[in-house]
């Protein structure tokens, strides 16, 4: 379980989070939506331990994070796994050796062996048999499932997804859903999708939580929020603006 | 409102910080974590084979031009014979490493900056942290080694050929008497010359690598950040060389006469 409270950081003159408090438990499939530069990834990347807050906490399985080195945090990441919005592979590597990245570092693993799991994790995310392509020779899409295959091979227990849908078609956003619900029910991991997509989180989402102004606004199940009345919330999923249209 | 002199100054001592805690960390992984042996000659074929052109010739033609002007000035008090002692001497000592130094701050400093720093506007250096991997043991530690190996080899490869080209122009160009003149190259060049340009040599590797994988780490955002931090770590390692190099040679001449 995933605890977060009273978590607060700031960035020069602006107040990011103002006191996320936040729980996601086992195995759910929690979505977390909010407009963009709302502090979602920002959220996200404490939650994994790639930012220190100002001030709060982040509880994994009782042990608060926050305050923990580069180096004690290794051990705590090793139960995450993490998609990002680019994907961010390594340009260096072969779709393989991206794959088999924690694998091959850890040094206790056949050579036969990892390419067996390289194969799964590849199966899995419907890409077989592209293990010698670099990075560059895919498209979004594509590199979006490179790197869910790579964040799943060592079996995390909690996959996070930072805006998987991002910069992709409608048809190609519909099969990353699909391939993310797949994931979770077939694995069993605890699922957390940072989006801005509305599609994606009635797929995705099992229950979700509203970032507005730095702190959770809302939370509830997707149906729940698309039908609310409050007009913050509704204004977000229904994506109507405050701007006027002005004719000339 | 803070002043400008005092932002300057809380920048360059948070920089100072940044970078201190960055070799604090490098030396902290040489000495508790493994380093892998493919990652180091990965680096080595990079650093080393890769930059053997570039020291070459900047070796061949400083001991070339270094033993013509010591030839035209000594050849007028009759001292001819001992302008490749000369050259010897200031190459093992100071050219020898600074100028090899300087060539690879320019080719692999610049480099590992900007591969560095793309790595971390797109995300993969964040990628390899939640891949429960520190990056200073990955990215940083087996280039800080590659370096500190190579840059030693590159100098004495540059210090060979540089004698060597000093020889062909001085006995074959300028007619300087052979025999005396490798008596002399061997009275006057001590071991202690061609120890003080190893160690310079290792210490200006280290001064590479670490200011072009902290300038890379430590990058602004997008490609104008990327293009900042390669600039810089290119300007500011060859600073430290030319600076460190004064102090370096007012010590290890003071700690190799005690030898």
């Amino acid at each position: 379980m995933i605890e977060i409270r009273q978590l607060r950081k700031r960035f020069r003159d602006q107040q990011v989070l103002d006191g996320v408090d936040l729980t996601i438990e086992n195995g759910e499939s929690l979505v977390i939506i909010g407009r963009s530069g709302g502090g979602k990834s920002v959220l996200l990347k404490h939650i994994v331990g790639l930012t220190h807050p100002d001030s709060g906490e982040v509880l994994v399985n009782g042990q608060d994070i926050a305050h923990l080195n580069e180096r004690e945090l290794l051990g705590v990441r090793r139960k995450f796994g993490m998609l990002f919005q680019s994907a961010a592979l390594f340009d260096s590597l072969t779709v393989e050796e991206n794959i088999a990245f924690v694998l091959a570092r850890e040094r206790n693993h056949t050579p036969e062996e990892i390419a067996r799991r390289v194969a799964e994790a590849l199966d899995m995310v419907e890409m077989p048999g592209i293990q010698k392509k670099k990075p560059a020779e895919l498209s979004g899409g594509m590199r979006k499932r490179v790197g869910l295959a790579r964040a799943i091979i060592y079996r995390p227990e909690v996959v996070f997804y930072d805006e998987p849908t991002t910069g992709l078609d409608p048809v190609v956003s519909d099969s990353i859903d699909k391939l993310i619900v797949r994931v979770c029910e077939r694995l069993k991991v605890t699922t957390v999708v940072i989006t801005h997509d509305m599609r994606s989180m009635q797929t995705v989402g099992r229950r979700v939580a509203m970032l507005h102004q730095g702190r959770i606004y809302a939370t509830g199940s997707p149906q729940e929020l698309m039908a609310a009345t409050d007009p913050v919330i509704s204004r977000f999923v229904r994506g109507i603006s405050d701007e006027k249209v002005h004719t000339f | 409102m803070t002043s400008v002199p005092v932002k300057v100054i809380n920048s360059v001592l948070s920089g100072l910080g940044r970078f201190s805690l960055m070799v604090a960390e490098v030396v902290r992984s040489l000495t508790t974590q493994r380093l892998s042996g493919r990652d180091l000659l990965d680096q080595l074929y990079f650093i080393g084979v890769k930059s053997q052109t570039v020291v070459l010739v900047t070796g061949a033609f400083t001991g070339m031009v270094l033993c013509a002007q010591t030839y035209f000035q000594f050849h007028k008090v009759k001292m001819d014979s001992a302008t490749l002692a000369v050259v010897s001497v200031s190459m093992c000592g100071e050219l020898g490493p600074v100028l090899t130094a300087l060539m690879v701050a320019g080719r692999v400093g610049a480099s590992m900056a900007a591969e560095l720093g793309t790595m971390r506007v797109t995300e993969q250096i964040d990628a390899l942290r939640t891949l429960a991997t520190h990056p200073i043991d990955y990215l940083v530690v087996p280039r800080v080694v590659a370096t500190m190996i190579a840059v030693p080899l590159l100098t004495a490869e540059s210090i060979t050929i540089g004698i060597l080209a000093a020889y062909l122009v001085g006995v074959h160009l300028l007619q300087i008497d052979p025999g005396y003149s490798i008596v002399n190259m061997q009275r006057f060049t001590d071991h202690r010359d061609v120890l003080m340009g190893f160690i310079k040599a290792i210490i200006f590797g280290g001064i590479i690598a670490t200011t072009g994988c902290y300038k890379g780490m430590h990058c602004g955002q997008g490609a104008e950040g990327v293009g900042h931090a390669t600039t810089e770590a290119v300007v500011y390692a060859s600073i430290a060389i030319l600076m460190s190099n004064f102090f370096l040679t007012l010590l290890l001449t003071r700690l190799l006469a005690l030898t």
